[in-house]
């Protein structure tokens, strides 16, 4: 609050007032603002899930009762087979292809955790129906997805028992930002102000490739 | 800026005039040739001198002139399977000064724009904290501590089309996923404060209240720092594009990360790792293993005018335009080129200069019509150069897509067309 001297002499006044009651510090807020959640709002919406599992819902689901649901749910978009219809994305697919020219970044192939699919699928999909699958729907469509990338087989029953054993192959395959290690040598150099290269040559032109919208398009003309 | 940099300017603009092959005599006669006939926008009398305009109150909300019907946002349509998970660019070619107008910010939304209801929203923060609580925005509004702040916002994936090479050609496609906004909010801080975190809270999830119900973790430490609780831009609420009524400001971090809609902050002790922060916005390098939270945008700089969408119309005097930002520091300078990073000038930053935010940028020069390959290079408080597009690619290969700040070239063409390339 130092850094805030007004303030923090506002919230002295407002802090007066609500000593008078004697409450301690974590029973009332110093400044008499919002209202306490309750359980079922806090239930409502804290619907997160992370790698440890902390969050799951209690539910369960076969990789059978997936498949069903995605053809019916999924399918539209991401394809019968997860391989993505158009430019939906693919869930499957590309395994091994991190350092391709085109990689696959669909979960087998990148995700690192299993939470991220079934927090994914509660919280955003179907696209156009957000939460509206039960839970042992999400864990049912998560189960599939973990099939179709062979990393369950067929008779795999997704539950929170069940859930931290599934690890997905590229769970290592991250690390935190190093930008300021690995990169060190884009900070303190002195920059070249004259002659700094001999001959420029011009490599490749975006109108080569003519994917910019139309409307957008500068004709030339100079006076 | 101190002496020094002064002195290496004036050095610096005569070679960058040199560069740019101009002939100034020649020049000065061109520009200055007189009119043979009389202008009729001077001697007739024109409609909008003669008649009544239309009343007060009769634009009640007022837009932009009717010739200013082609500065609008613009998006990529093979980009995307769908309008509804997409993103819009902003016509940074077209704008001045630092402010980005609330409706020409870019939009970047995972499913639609919501039209929330005020009155029907709340902001929810539970977890680790002494005291969950609801506010309504009534509740944030009555909170002492109101702050304004004018902060960038970049996409972490802005100019990531462009890391194979030039592809785009526009500087609102290949950077316009950027906007410099006023906001108007409450520090995180005070929210926090006000539940009492507790000593295991280290994280936050920050969640949205859209049909995506996006979300994100943020450190304890950067909430705590600066980030705000907004409801307001450019002076007045903030537009449904943009998260109305109630955003996330994560200044100098990646736009992701500013959660529009903004409905709920969870305080947790370990990160969530959600899908915007594994399967998205997590940078893949050449050995096939990627960096996460890679949350901090770099100095990056671009030249807005002359760009594609905005050619060259006139030989002699000319303004060179452009935009820097660093999420690190402030920008302390910014160089340009002509000749394709051959010779260098220090352009003219202009005021104000805020941080984390755009600083605008000039430079004054004569053309006389030869091919030009122009270039500008941010250089922050911190020390950081703005790295060539080769520099940033020996160091995370192409398959990044996010936090692409490598310079940009435009080639100018002695008939004025401007084109998005690459040069060695």
């Amino acid at each position: 609050m130092s850094r805030f001297p007004r303030l923090a002499l506002i919230i002295s006044v407002l802090v007066l007032g609500s000593a008078a009651h004697g409450d301690s510090a974590s029973a009332e807020p110093a400044i008499a603002l919002g209202r306490a959640a309750l359980p079922e709002e806090i239930a409502a919406w804290d619907i997160d899930v992370r790698p440890d599992g902390v969050g799951l819902p209690s539910g369960k689901g076969s990789v059978k009762q997936g498949e069903e649901l995605f053809l019916q749910q999924c399918a539209a978009c991401h394809g019968e087979f997860g391989e993505g219809a158009g430019r939906w994305p693919a869930v499957a697919g590309g395994r091994g292809s991190l350092t391709d020219d085109n990689p696959g970044k669909a979960i087998g192939a990148y995700w690192p955790y299993v939470s991220t699919i079934f927090d994914y699928v509660r919280r955003s999909m179907p696209f156009g129906n957000a939460q509206s699958l039960t839970s042992d729907e999400v864990y049912a469509v998560t189960a599939f997805l973990l099939f179709i990338n062979d990393v369950v087989g067929d008779d795999f029953v997704l539950s929170p028992e069940t859930f931290t054993s599934v690890r997905l192959p590229n769970a290592n395959g991250f690390y935190e930002d190093d930008r300021e290690i690995t990169e060190r040598a884009l900070w303190n150099r002195e920059p070249c102000m004259i002659n700094c290269k001999s001959e420029v040559m011009i490599l490749n032109r975006a109108r080569v490739l003519d994917v910019t919208p139309e409307d957008a398009k500068g004709a030339g003309s100079v006076d | 800026m101190d002496n020094g940099t002064t002195r290496s300017q004036r050095f610096g603009r005569r070679r960058f005039l040199g560069a740019a092959g101009a002939g100034t005599a020649a020049l000065l006669a061109a520009s200055a040739a007189r009119s043979a006939t009389p202008d009729p926008a001077i001697t007739e009398v024109q409609d909008w001198a003669r008649g009544l305009g239309d009343g007060v109150a009769t634009r009640p909300y007022g837009m932009p002139s009717e010739f200013e019907k082609h500065v609008v946002r613009r998006d990529v349509e093979w980009l995307t399977a769908s309008r509804q998970s997409s993103v819009s660019f902003t016509p940074l070619h077209s704008l001045d000064g630092v402010i980005t107008p609330s409706g020409l910010c870019f939009e970047r939304h995972h499913a639609g724009i919501a039209d929330i209801d005020p009155a029907k929203h709340r902001l929810m923060i539970n977890g680790l904290v002494d005291r969950q609580m609801v506010y309504t925005l009534d509740d944030l509004k009555r909170f002492p501590g109101r702050v304004g702040r004018i902060h960038f916002l970049e996409c972490a994936a802005n100019t990531g089309m462009e890391w194979r090479g030039a592809q785009l050609n526009g500087c609102q496609f290949t950077h316009g996923m950027v906007h410099n906004v006023a906001y108007t909010g409450i520090p995180l801080r005070m929210l926090l404060d006000h539940c009492g975190v507790r000593t295991n809270g280290r994280w936050l999830l920050a969640e949205g209240g859209d049909a995506a119900a996006m979300t994100r973790s943020l450190p304890l430490d950067k909430a705590m720092k600066d980030c705000l609780v907004a409801w307001a831009m450019n002076g007045e609420a903030l537009r449904p594009e943009q998260g109305y009524p109630l955003r996330l400001v994560v200044p100098g971090w990646e736009g992701n990360m500013w959660v529009k809609w903004l409905r709920r902050i969870e305080v947790g002790d370990q990160p969530w790792h959600h899908r915007e922060e594994t399967s998205k916005y997590t940078d893949l390098l050449a050995d096939g293993r990627a960096r996460r939270f890679t949350w901090i945008m770099d100095a990056k700089s671009v030249v807005a005018n002359p760009s594609p969408q905005a050619p060259l119309r006139h030989r002699g005097p000319n303004v060179l335009s452009g935009l820097a930002w660093s999420g690190r520091d402030a920008i302390r300078r910014v160089d340009v080129s002509l000749d394709g990073g051959r010779n260098w000038r220090t352009a003219r930053i202009d005021e104000p200069v805020l941080s984390p935010s755009f600083v605008r940028f000039y430079a004054e020069f004569d053309w006389n019509g030869s091919e030009l390959l122009v270039q500008s290079r941010a250089i922050d408080a911190t020390g950081y150069v703005q790295p060539t597009k080769h520099e940033l690619r020996r160091f995370r290969g192409t398959n990044s897509i996010y936090h692409n700040n490598g310079i940009q070239t435009w080639l100018v063409r002695p008939n004025g067309e401007t084109e998005n390339v690459e040069i060695s």
